[in-house]
């Protein structure tokens, strides 16, 4: 059946290009999705390496379903449940559920600091949490500052529905991006002039897709910077979970608890189960407000994205049992730690920089300006054309993440299994080499021994990867 | 730690500040003195009883049936093979099987007389959720959607709080069953013509909530002609679509569009959830059906921020695709739910109370209108009072939902056992007694 549009029929909103599904980031999947790799199937698809999915550690959750039943309401064992669940829809959430979530995030932070359930509010991921705070804070026309790189869905989270706007706070790789007091200073500034006002700072700490976390002096620096502008701080711990080698992670909840000035009632935690877990499918996302009236307010509307009763209750369950979530951060860490420095190593031998820094997240900051025919970021977008289609990764280029300098790139390592990793960088080794080979003496390549992980692996009995059967650089057609 | 310094607190933004929340209706002042003194037949036999809360318990039995004969619901129970699948899935697309498993439960609903398009199903997180998104898709801030009197109170919020759209009210009159008229639609669009408020559609909901009734096939035709000649949006939430006591007396929006051969039906959404008709209002499932592509698709990327869980999806996928379960299921319901509407009509008639002609529904709308002291909006409230703290019974005011005339309740009926509604009704009658007697 084919309906006639009638596009003057609906809002503003609706008709706007707000959703953000045009910025090359999207771009990227949509080319994966059309031509995706398969080991067998389709060997020379696209290898999806630009979503931040954390797939290392489900073995783990697997064994403890198989060892709890009663988790799920559905099994023999725990039906008897079902249907008080089944009825459950109070905003406040499961009590336990929010115990649990509370627990869990204090463990996460080394048990260095802890939460409060009554301040844990549920919403429809990261996603409707972000949207519900910005709801909450600021009016359409205000905005929020936003150090760049940052994450592309705050785009259309913080600004679609909302109104709001947000401005980029710059930062520059001659200090690995860190974030300065003085690029703070000139946002908010350049605001002032442009009359936006401004209510709140966002930062994402560990960075998406810096993959680094804030050290305690910048963290130190805007608590002071936010008090003294008294505007809100909104702090994005989605991957506090994934810092997989020291320093610690700091959160904002040690920072305001030590010695300094700070309003509490400024103070704001997104977080989510979907990256330090990799349960993106069960929407659990988390507004943790030290601020009384926030959470109230953002209570009353996560009515609109509530968490399933019948996946809190699982969470409730899986994060209350101590032992398994001990085990769990720190086997994940593990995985991910390993499977960083494999990645670094491989991008390293084809002489590959990726930001030094790096201790978290689920992907890499990988510099490639100087593959770059000219410093732009048209030239940005060439090269990652390149990548996608003749290379075929889907890596996402810089510009989608605001970042001032070209050639940057985020680059997802956690999101397959080993063969297809191996697959990847035997990929980009070959197109960087023959490059290389244009200018140099052909180099050996050293095979790094490929890191098998215990459990099973759905493409174990894939035993060759194979070389990607590029017959020319297609570096080569980016700088021609 | 931290030191609380005295700065002029920041300011919240105007949605926060504002109250368009609504809890402060005395819909929801009634769950507060049921949750601080909620009945139990054995430890607090003299609790408010719960009648304001339109659930649906009286079928979980069937559920929980199905349940035990069909382990392979239970991905997350097992960590099955696909298991990691599911747990990763947050495509807003939804699974493909659960939106099939939906559209072919929504056919069955409706007796085969309508066909369900599983791509144009947008999945929400409840059907509080879909009615907000769509207000979002179809209305600027500032516009109105048209809304039949009494409706549901939870509109106020879901249709205007963080949308900043407006709600002109259609009114009803008992005199005709509370039904909606083309006049009473004009009325209301005149209205808000004059107070230069842009209509930008009109939102019914059929089965009716409080009325407990379906809205007759001649009416729809109307109020869907109506929506044509002033090029405007219908919104029709038939969220108890399978809470009808007869299959027979449901008439979806969709079978008139069917009849009509689709023509201009892309002003045309409709609105569901299982959170009724199968009594799962925790899992938070609610859908939009739309006939405009552009609805769908930007739905569908708006519903990024209310996705259902993934572990939900599958669950339902698996049970509502076995078509002997469900048809055996919303057979079961239907019956359940009217003897249950027979049981309390007649009970309240024996108290001498009548209600309006109902046929679907969680609840009935009874009228204690003779019992007011004043015909306003006070003396409902006085008596609403009365009947919470003395009858010790949760029902709904009227004018909670917008009705016109004052004195009319919704009183839930399938939210409880039914030892527990023959102490409510127990509890009416004596009430009633006492006031025969007082005024003698």
């Amino acid at each position: 059946m084919v309906f006639k549009l009638n596009n003057h029929l609906l809002s503003r909103i609706a008709s706007s290009n707000g959703h953000g599904e045009d910025s090359p980031y999207f771009e990227g999947w949509k080319a994966y999705d059309s031509n995706p790799h398969h080991p067998m199937e389709n060997p020379n698809g696209i290898i999806q390496m630009g979503l931040a999915e954390n797939q290392l550690s489900f073995d783990l959750i697997q064994d403890w379903l198989k060892n709890n039943p009663k988790a799920s309401i559905c099994t023999p064992e725990g039906v008897n449940e079902f249907r008080e669940i089944a009825i459950f829809q109070d905003y406040h959430g499961l009590p336990e559920f929010r115990n649990a979530v509370a627990k869990f995030m204090a463990k996460v932070r080394g048990n260095k600091v802890t939460f409060d359930p009554d301040r844990v509010v549920m919403n429809g991921g990261a996603t409707g949490a972000h949207e519900t705070i910005a709801f909450c804070l600021a009016d359409p026309g205000e905005a929020f500052l936003v150090p760049t790189p940052y994450y592309p869905g705050f785009d259309r989270d913080l600004r679609w529905r909302t109104g709001v706007k947000l401005i980029p706070v710059d930062s520059e790789s001659s200090n690995n991006f860190k974030v300065t007091r003085e690029a703070l200073e000139n946002a908010y500034e350049m605001a002032k002039l442009d009359n936006i006002k401004v209510k709140g700072l966002l930062i994402t700490n560990p960075s998406n897709p810096l993959g680094t976390m804030l050290d305690r002096e910048t963290l130190r620096s805007i608590v002071r910077f936010i008090n003294e502008k008294n505007i809100h701080l909104v702090c994005d711990e989605i991957y506090a979970a994934t810092v997989f080698s020291q320093p610690e992670f700091i959160s904002i909840a040690e920072i305001v608890q030590e010695d300094i000035e700070c309003n509490l009632n400024l103070v704001h935690i997104v977080y989510s189960l979907s990256k330090d877990m990799g349960f993106p499918g069960l929407r659990v996302g988390i507004i943790y407000s030290y601020n009384d009236a926030v959470v109230s307010c953002a209570r009353k509307m996560s009515s609109f994205g509530l968490v399933s009763s019948q996946t809190q209750y699982m969470i409730a369950s899986m994060l209350s049992d101590d032992e398994f979530v001990g085990k769990f951060i720190r086997e994940s860490k593990t995985r991910l730690a390993a499977r960083h420095r494999v990645f670094t190593d491989g991008l390293a031998q084809a002489s590959i920089k990726c930001l030094e820094t790096s201790n978290a997240g689920l992907f890499l900051w990988m510099d490639l300006s100087g593959l770059l025919k000219e410093k732009t970021s048209e030239a940005e977008m060439a090269l990652w054309r390149v990548i996608i289609h003749e290379v075929k990764l889907n890596v996402s280029p810089g510009c989608s993440f605001h970042c001032t300098e070209p050639g940057w790139f985020r680059v997802c390592f956690a999101n397959m299994d080993d063969q297809t990793m191996e697959v990847a960088l035997s990929r980009i080794r070959t197109f960087v080499n023959k490059d290389v080979d244009t200018k140099k003496p052909k180099r050996t390549l050293r095979w790094q021994g490929s890191l098998k992980l215990s459990s099973p692996r759905i493409y174990d009995d894939f035993i060759n990867s194979p070389h990607s059967p590029l017959p020319q650089s297609p570096l080569v057609l980016a700088r021609n | 730690m931290a030191i609380e310094i005295e700065l002029p607190s920041v300011v919240l933004s105007k949605v926060a500040v504002s109250e368009t929340h609504g809890e402060d209706s005395p819909y929801f002042a009634g769950w507060k003195a049921y949750d601080e003194n909620p009945y139990d037949e054995s430890s607090n036999p003299s609790g408010v009883i719960q009648m304001g809360l339109a659930e649906n318990q009286v079928s979980f039995d069937m559920l929980e049936d199905y349940l035990g004969q069909h382990s392979e619901a239970s991905i997350w129970g097992k960590g099955s093979p696909g298991f990691r699948e599911n747990a990763l899935f947050q495509d807003y697309h939804g699974l493909k099987s659960f939106r099939q498993a939906m559209a072919g439960f929504m056919e069955q609903i409706r007796g085969g007389r309508a066909k369900f398009d599983p791509d144009r199903l947008v999945l929400t997180a409840g059907a509080t959720a879909a009615n907000e998104l769509l207000t979002f898709i179809l209305a600027n801030p500032g516009d109105a959607l048209l809304v039949p009197t009494p409706y549901y109170p939870g509109f106020d919020r879901d249709l205007r709080w963080r949308t900043g759209a407006k709600i002109v009210p259609v009114h009803t009159e008992s005199s005709n069953n509370f039904q909606v008229t083309t006049q009473a639609l004009e009325d209301a669009y005149e209205r808000a013509v004059a107070m230069n408020i842009n209509v930008r559609g009109v939102l019914i909901t059929n089965p009716s909530n409080p009325l407990g009734a379906t809205i007759q096939r001649s009416v729809l035709e109307d109020i869907l002609d109506f929506s044509t000649r002033k090029n405007i949006h219908l919104v029709s939430d038939e969220i108890y679509s399978g809470s009808t006591f007869y299959s027979s007396e449901f008439t979806s929006i969709a079978e008139i569009l069917e009849a009509r051969g689709y023509k201009d039906s892309e002003r045309v959404h409709i609105v569901y959830s299982l959170s009724k008709d199968l009594g799962l209002p925790g899992f938070r499932v609610g859908t939009i059906y739309s006939y405009n592509d552009k609805v769908v698709t930007t739905a569908r990327r708006m519903s990024s921020f209310t996705l259902i869980s993934s572990q939900t999806q599958h669950l339902l996928a698996s049970m509502l695709s076995d078509k002997k379960f469900t048809e055996s299921y919303i057979k079961t319901n239907r019956e359940r739910l009217r003897k249950r509407y027979e049981m309390i009509v007649q009970g309240l008639r024996n108290a001498g109370i009548e209600c309006s002609k109902g046929n679907a529904g969680l609840f009935c709308w009874m009228n204690l209108s003779p019992l007011l002291e004043t015909r306003t909006r006070e003396g409902e409230v006085a008596l609403w009072k009365s009947i919470l703290h003395e009858v010790k019974l949760n029902i709904s005011p009227g004018s909670s939902c917008h009705c016109s005339e004052p004195g009319w309740f919704r009183v839930c009926f399938a939210n409880m056992s039914e030892e527990t509604l023959e102490v409510a009704l127990k509890r009416i009658h004596n009430f009633m007694e006492q006031r025969k007697t007082a005024s003698v």
